[in-house]
């Protein structure tokens, strides 16, 4: 029954972002402005003992795809609360659980195609990388997607209106972005903004890519990026879960 | 043996200022076939009433059955059991008529080509054969609700809750609307359960009426019965008789302010 109901909630949505070609490209712009315009400034910084620049700074930015893009997912949730979908859905048997998997699912496949995107405008400004590595990245896109979307999907049910959840995910993500070396590694940080950095769950998977992309699979910076982005995939999807079957407001 | 029966259903929301009680405890009872219209003022409890028996909303106090189905032991029951009609409708604007016919079928657990059969079959029986390869933001008012309707009955359901179901309807779609809720009756004995502030159409279409004001039932019985008793005589309008009840007459005219 989950599965059944979760590939139903899944086409739906899939079927809704299909028909929007603005929705599939839009996410891509930014991730793309930054590696046009800001990638090639960095090309003779050495930034990374083991690779090129383009190698360090392309991981930060599919997290950063994955990052501003699943974190904002919830305001679908907010036009269809308005329209009257969520509460339509949910007076029918329908799995509680595939209505937020459903669109969570959607999420990472769309996310994770506009990684594959990113990537491939990354070769032709010059990346070069392990083909495992960068299907490594794609596996922390998915994760991280599936982390943030369903945590923004809470949130939307919570909140009432676009205007209160539009900042608090302005706020969030953010500092979120900043302190967790998505641009520019944390290596180059002092010492008190590398301490905090690490209270960021995100740098670690960022870390991890990093490593992925210089053909490094057998590393601490692995592992703990690995336990984070599953540890934090877990959570989320458990919250979500959780405010998905109680929601009432 | 009622189809739908509460007792001291009540729901309490915690708000910055303090706790609100919505519903305070409602009373209910209503018979199968029966359309029953619940009427009260704005504010009076009748939408978190109404979202509480579809198992939108889970309640803070008492208990209630739909079809047989305990709302809190079996909402999985009582989802079957019953259809749902917001004020707000529930169509993706940017779907076309089929789309949400089949997806909704779907949701029942349908398969495909049931729900395929489904669609069709709704959209013969409601009017909408016409429209079903257009997007749902491309119909009338009516025809929308038309559509929400269909989407409730998807699953065939032995009690339909409507709210409000024709406030912005034209008088011609207000008509075709209360044949349809009397032909849903008349035909599958589907018990209708509806709420309105157009007390025309309460008077119309019910066969009882319950008016709740401020969380509570304040009054209930035939309109004729509740025009007697309330409004002074049978010839009395549900209009007035509705303001006898619940106390909320046309302010007199001294205690407006003289000027502004």
């Amino acid at each position: 029954m989950l599965l059944h109901d979760t590939a139903l909630v899944f086409g739906r949505y899939l079927r809704q972002t299909l028909r929007s070609r603005f929705q599939m490209l839009f996410g891509v712009l930014m991730p793309l402005l930054y590696l046009l315009f800001f990638g090639p400034l960095l090309t003779d910084l050495p930034l990374s003992p083991q690779g090129s620049s383009w190698q360090v700074l392309v991981p930060g930015l599919l997290l950063q795809l994955g990052l501003f893009g699943a974190s904002f997912a919830g305001f679908a949730v907010i036009i269809e609360k308005g329209q009257g979908v969520v509460e339509r859905m949910r007076v029918t048997p329908v799995s509680r659980l595939a209505l937020l998997l459903g669109r969570v699912l959607r999420d990472a496949a769309l996310f994770v195609s506009q990684a594959v995107l990113l990537v491939l405008a990354a070769v032709v400004m010059g990346l070069r990388a392990p083909l495992a590595g960068v299907l490594i990245g794609f596996v922390f896109v998915a994760l991280l997607t599936v982390s943030l979307a369903s945590l923004s999907y809470a949130l939307a049910m919570k909140v009432a209106t676009p205007q209160e959840f539009g900042p608090t995910i302005n706020a969030l993500s953010m500092p979120s972005m900043l302190l967790s070396g998505l641009m520019l590694p944390m290596s180059l940080a002092p010492g008190w903004l590398d301490v905090l950095s690490h209270f960021m769950p995100f740098r670690y998977l960022v870390d991890a890519v990093r490593d992925a992309y210089v053909g490094e699979y057998a590393t601490v910076s692995m592992l703990y990026g690995a336990l984070v982005a599953l540890g934090l995939a877990a959570l989320a999807v458990t919250v979500g879960t959780r405010v998905f079957r109680t929601a009432g407001a | 043996m009622a189809i739908i029966s509460a007792a001291g259903l009540a729901r309490t929301f915690q708000t910055k200022r303090g706790t609100v009680e919505a519903v305070r405890g409602i009373d209910l009872t209503v018979r199968p076939g029966e359309i029953l219209g619940f009427l009260g003022p704005n504010g009076a409890g009748k939408t978190t009433t109404l979202r509480m028996l579809t198992t939108l909303l889970a309640p803070t106090g008492g208990a209630a059955t739909v079809a047989g189905h305990d709302l809190a032991t079996d909402p999985a029951g009582v989802r079957r059991a019953c259809g749902y009609v917001a004020q707000s409708g529930g169509v993706d604007p940017h779907v076309t008529v089929r789309e949400e016919l089949v997806t909704q079928g779907r949701l029942y657990r349908l398969t495909r080509s049931q729900a395929v059969e489904r669609a069709e079959e709704l959209a013969r029986d409601l009017g909408l054969t016409d429209l079903l390869d257009r997007k749902c933001a491309a119909l009338s008012g009516g025809q929308r609700r038309r559509l929400d309707i269909a989407l409730a009955l998807t699953h065939r359901p032995r009690v339909l809750f409507l709210d409000e179901p024709t406030t912005g309807l034209d008088p011609g779609s207000r008509a075709d609307l209360w044949d349809l809720v009397r032909r849903l009756r008349d035909e599958y004995g589907t018990t209708v359960f509806l709420t309105t502030h157009y007390l025309d159409e309460a008077d119309a279409l019910s066969d009882r009426l319950v008016i709740v004001d401020q969380g509570v039932v304040v009054a209930e019985g035939t309109p004729g019965a509740l025009k007697l008793q309330y409004g002074g005589s049978i010839d009395a309008t549900l209009q007035d008789t509705f303001l006898a009840i619940t106390g909320r007459g046309p302010a007199p005219a001294d205690a407006a302010p003289v000027a502004v």
